[in-house]
């Protein structure tokens, strides 16, 4: 049985299936970028769209390395990963409190749900000056504006996820001597762990919005700041290398947030 | 020692939305120390929540409860539930939950992980210490949860429909473990189930509830006087004569149940 098991896994990761297949597999996954890319570099070489609005995507990249090469993407790509860190850090570990709290004890619930109720439908976004003003023009309104966004989610996930464990599973672990408070630890937040790293999932994806548009507005660093500078400038083949950049910043934030996602929660199946 | 008294037992279900419901009227009932004891009862006739309130999870509003002659308050690990959906932590696997309550006992590393090898073989469950319940079939997932809760040694095990999801051959099996578990070290147990045949083949005595509001209709005895086990036992006229006169009084329920509802 366990081979059988071993085989299958094998399969799904594809090892069984022959190079030849697999790169072709790979080929055709890959083709609409490909041919997205193919486009980018055809159309405002021949002429079809303005160089001006699309510079041909050779020039970008040549931008790009020159981006790399003067070391404003380090600088730049440092600072945003930075803000994106603490705001989003400070967001998981206050909103997970928060939400378990609240779907654990009444009154927590009674005072924190309605506030948390009339902040959801506003764009977080809107806030962002409001941070400038409280917290100047350096990192620390950023980090504050990505945190007040991502709160929110982490929140909800938790409470949900929390209130979602299943009754049994915490008079199990009581009746076998845990008392309420080793339960939320032990029960409770493993048990809602699917739901809160759903959460977080949403979280990161709102994290990297924030950041770039706190940038554009304040401008000193960060990626966002780059983008707006160079566009600007008028340097547009610059502006898209910056786009570029943190368009792939954010695809594999959320690649290996997925793969650890999938490493922690393996015991679903 | 580990004897349970019910005493004019009431319970009032309040729902979070919607009115009160009166859920147990007046139950009393004793279990001696080592007796396997059935609640039978239609659905909804308050039978799991006699046996939460036993287990401590939902404090006694009305009457009262005693193990041992000390009143319940509280879960307590001389009390080991297991109940119909299992209830496993889905991220341990198989030795990891059954370490748990050892580990809230506070035993001793070495011992703690002898003690569950040895739990692991007395659920036939060796060579998968290391599944998680997702990977396990349902048989095997309450077999995990008999060997958790009877790691701590309960003094009384509290059944909460244990078989109810399992199919008919997995079920048939389960009572011969549970049976073969039971004689080597019998324990106080309450069962709760609405399945005639495996309240008469499994029990000492079956409590027979009524329809909401709960209340112990008729105790029938089903200690049987036949040697026979197994599909043996099934043949007999003794066992027989006592599922027809148990099924009678639960289907009298079931019929006044469904007039209930409509």
């Amino acid at each position: 049985m366990s081979r059988t098991l071993t085989l299958e896994t094998a399969a799904r990761r594809g090892s069984l299936i022959p190079l030849s297949t697999r790169l072709a597999r790979a080929l055709i996954r890959g083709l609409p970028l490909i041919l997205v890319a193919a486009g980018w570099q055809i159309a405002p070489s021949v002429g079809l769209i303005s160089p001006e609005a699309l510079p041909p995507l050779s020039a970008v990249a040549t931008a790009w390395w020159g981006l790399l090469m003067d070391g404003s993407l380090a600088s730049n790509g440092v600072s945003s990963l930075w803000e994106v860190t603490a705001g989003l850090g400070l967001s998981i570990v206050v909103g997970i409190g928060a939400g378990v709290l609240m779907a654990w004890y009444a009154p927590v619930d009674a005072i924190v749900s309605p506030l948390m109720k009339s902040l959801y439908p506003m764009p977080k976004s809107a806030l962002i000056p409001v941070m400038i003003l409280w917290f100047g023009l350096g990192a620390g309104s950023k980090i504050a504006s990505i945190f007040a966004g991502c709160l929110l989610p982490v929140v909800l996930s938790s409470y949900n996820g929390a209130r979602g464990v299943d009754q049994s599973l915490v008079w199990s672990a009581m009746g076998l001597g845990a008392s309420r408070r080793r339960v939320l630890w032990e029960v409770v937040i493993p048990g809602a762990l699917p739901e809160i790293m759903a959460g977080i999932r949403n979280a990161l994806a709102i994290s990297f919005i924030l950041m770039v548009a706190a940038e554009f507005l304040v401008g000193q660093n960060g990626l966002g700041y780059l983008i707006s500078f160079l566009g600007d400038g008028g340097v547009y083949d610059a502006m898209f290398a910056g786009v570029l950049t943190v368009a792939a910043f954010g695809f594999f934030a959320d690649r290996v947030y997925l793969l650890l996602m999938q490493r922690m929660l393996r015991w679903r199946e | 020692m580990a004897g349970i008294s019910f005493s004019e037992v009431r319970h009032t279900y309040r729902p979070p939305r919607g009115k009160p419901v009166l859920a147990l009227e007046s139950v009393s009932l004793d279990v001696q120390d080592r007796e396997f004891v059935a609640l039978l009862g239609p659905s909804g006739c308050g039978k799991s929540t006699l046996l939460y309130l036993l287990g401590g999870f939902i404090p006694v509003e009305s009457g009262a409860i005693t193990v041992g002659g000390k009143p319940v308050n509280g879960p307590g690990r001389e009390r080991g539930i297991v109940f119909q959906n299992f209830a496993l932590f889905p991220w341990k696997t198989v030795r990891q939950n059954i370490l748990y309550g050892l580990e809230k006992q506070g035993m001793a590393k070495v011992e703690r992980e002898k003690r569950t090898q040895d739990l692991v073989e007395l659920v036939h469950l060796k060579g998968f210490e290391d599944s998680y319940p997702s990977q396990l079939s349902g048989g095997m997932k309450q077999r995990v949860a008999i060997a958790r809760t009877l790691a701590v040694e309960p003094e009384i095990l509290l059944m909460d429909e244990p078989f109810g999801a399992l199919d008919a051959q997995t079920r048939a099996l389960m009572h011969e473990e549970l049976l073969a578990i039971m004689r080597r070290a019998p324990k106080t147990v309450v069962f709760v189930t609405h399945d005639v045949r495996e309240a008469v083949y499994l029990a000492d005595r079956v409590a027979v509830m009524s329809a909401r509001p709960g209340r112990i209709k008729e105790i029938v005895d089903t200690k049987l006087k036949s040697n026979a086990r197994g599909e043996e036992l099934l043949q007999t006229r003794e066992f027989n004569d006592r599922v027809d006169h148990l099924w009678k009084l639960v289907r009298d329920e079931a019929i006044r149940a469904q007039g209930a509802h409509e």
